[in-house]
């Protein structure tokens, strides 16, 4: 560095005009709006491909769509979920079992991409923290419940995705 | 301005002064740390805490409540007793600097004819609560944040002594109530313009002083950009880690404190304190009251000023190296002040004001 410019850079400091460059910017920044979501009133956008919590779906007629295949099951990295299945009373093939656990859940997606019936799905549902760790073990009738909750959202998001898949 | 001649009333009225004092520091504490937040918060394009009352002005008093309802951790192998002093010692001689504090014509607790020594002295002090608490703590990272915090507040003391030599010689006293009065009359005769027309040529000297002045508040109070002995990035929270619940309150309490008490005295030095920026000629007739309450409000606007430049400091300043810091204090502001003590008395011995 040659004297001139460490002259220069001790003038330039002396004059704190690094100081009243960053002071003028930040004036300028207060001074705008803020970029602040407020959240539990205001909430930011959300995609139809959002992966929340879990449901299963249930057709219209209030059958459960899922067929026991053990799909996700078996494509779930985590290992969370947990299929027991026996033939009904009507001959069909549906779960007695269904369990996901939600700690162990990596929120991948692959569970209701491996659907073939579109059963189990990721919600847009974020806000279920529990207070205790057992109650984030959810069986089958919680994620049913889940679905019946959140059918109309789900719904419409998979018709505003459909094109994409 | 307290009758003297019983010495419990003296007592008792001191009593009530030291009540109202505190008060009044600690209440506009709450609000100035609200403030220091919302100012940090809106350089980052944040709304900052607006929850708890109208624009989130109780915020602080929340957070006190939660802060006092804490369970209070001690380590197993602090040193208890010195543990639970530390928090206590910053904040004693974080209040007990204001005493010497003049709010207005005559309102000062304990109006002594050494203020400034005695404000020196206890800022001074004010450093063995950190060192306490970093070395009670028994544990590596309080450790190393008061080392930092004994060897920066050291080094800043020194040139901070020298700009209030360089005030003291222009107001020729160190009762603070004297160099206040002195600066009467319209901000030309503020000491940051040399105080008086006739010592306008000093403004060269003072104004570089003033800037000194506020840099080493920064560092002396362990404000960002000098926040090195509780930089969270290398040392997690510094001297504070160890420390949870009303301890913890009672060192960010001090702190705070300390910084207004900063405020206060950059604004009495070198912004002549309670006096308006006006001539007040026309203030004769006013009761004694008015006038001290009118003083009050332009110490508190310069205050509020001074925190406001703090909080931007520590808003838009990056932190500094330890090298740069100990380079900054004793290789720039050290010789600097040296020379302008130099050049201030050389004024008035020689000078037109001589």
């Amino acid at each position: 560095m040659t004297f001139a410019a460490r002259a220069s850079q001790a003038i330039k400091g002396a004059a704190l005009m690094d100081f009243a460059g960053a002071f003028g910017l930040a004036m300028k920044y207060m001074l705008r709006p803020k970029k602040t979501v407020i959240y539990p009133n205001e909430r930011g956008p959300q995609s139809p491909r959002f992966r929340g919590e879990h449901v299963l779906r249930r057709y219209p007629n209030g059958e459960e769509r899922c067929i026991a295949c053990k799909l996700c099951e078996a494509i779930c990295p985590a290992q969370a979920i947990v299929i027991e299945a026996e033939p009904r009373a009507d001959g069909s093939r549906r779960t007695t079992r269904y369990d996901i656990d939600m700690v162990k859940c990596i929120y991948c997606g692959l569970c209701q991409e491996a659907c073939p019936v579109d059963a189990i799905v990721e919600g847009p549902n974020t806000e279920y923290a529990v207070e205790t760790r057992e109650e984030l073990y959810y069986d089958k009738q919680r994620l049913l419940d889940n679905g019946d909750r959140w059918e109309r959202e789900i719904a419409k998001n998979l018709e505003l995705d459909a094109p994409y898949r | 301005m307290i009758p003297a001649d019983n010495p419990w009333i003296w007592f008792g009225l001191t009593l009530v002064q030291v009540a109202l004092v505190l008060m009044g520091v600690m209440v506009s504490l709450a609000f100035l740390l609200w403030g220091d937040r919302k100012i940090w918060a809106g350089v980052q394009m944040r709304k900052g805490p607006n929850v708890v009352g109208p624009f989130g002005l109780f915020q602080s008093f929340a957070d006190f409540m939660k802060f006092v309802l804490k369970e209070i951790v001690i380590p197993d192998g602090s040193d208890k007793a010195v543990f639970l002093l530390a928090p206590l010692l910053s904040f004693i001689l974080a209040f007990g600097a204001w005493a010497v504090i003049p709010m207005g014509p005559g309102w000062v607790v304990a109006n002594i004819n050494v203020g400034i020594l005695y404000l020196f002295a206890i800022s001074s002090l004010g450093v063995y609560g950190i060192i306490m608490g970093g070395w009670a703590s028994n544990s590596k990272y309080p450790f190393l944040g008061s080392l930092r915090s004994a060897a920066q507040m050291v080094s800043y003391e020194v040139s901070l002594g020298l700009i209030i030599i360089t005030v003291i010689l222009l107001a020729g006293s160190m009762n603070l109530q004297t160099i206040v009065s002195k600066q009467a009359g319209g901000f030309w005769n503020w000491n940051v313009f040399g105080g008086g027309l006739h010592n306008l040529p000093l403004i060269v000297v003072m104004v570089p002083m003033m800037v000194i002045f506020f840099i080493s508040a920064l560092a002396e109070t362990n404000r960002p950009p000098f926040d090195l002995p509780e930089a969270e990035s290398e040392l997690v929270a510094g001297y504070q880690i160890e420390y949870s619940s009303t301890p913890y309150l009672l060192f960010m309490i001090g702190e705070y404190a300390n910084i207004v008490l900063m405020c206060g005295m950059i604004s009495i030095l070198f912004f002549g304190g309670w006096q308006a920026p006006y001539p007040t000629g026309f203030m004769a007739h006013w009761s004694p009251t008015l006038v001290s309450l009118h003083g009050l409000l332009w110490f508190a606007i310069k205050m509020v000023f001074w925190f406001f430049m703090f909080a931007m400091a520590k808003a838009i300043v990056p932190r500094y190296r330890y090298d740069q810091l100990m380079r900054l204090g004793w290789k720039v502001f050290l010789p600097t002040s040296g020379i302008a003590v130099v050049l201030v008395a050389a004024y008035r011995v020689f000078g037109p004001g001589a």
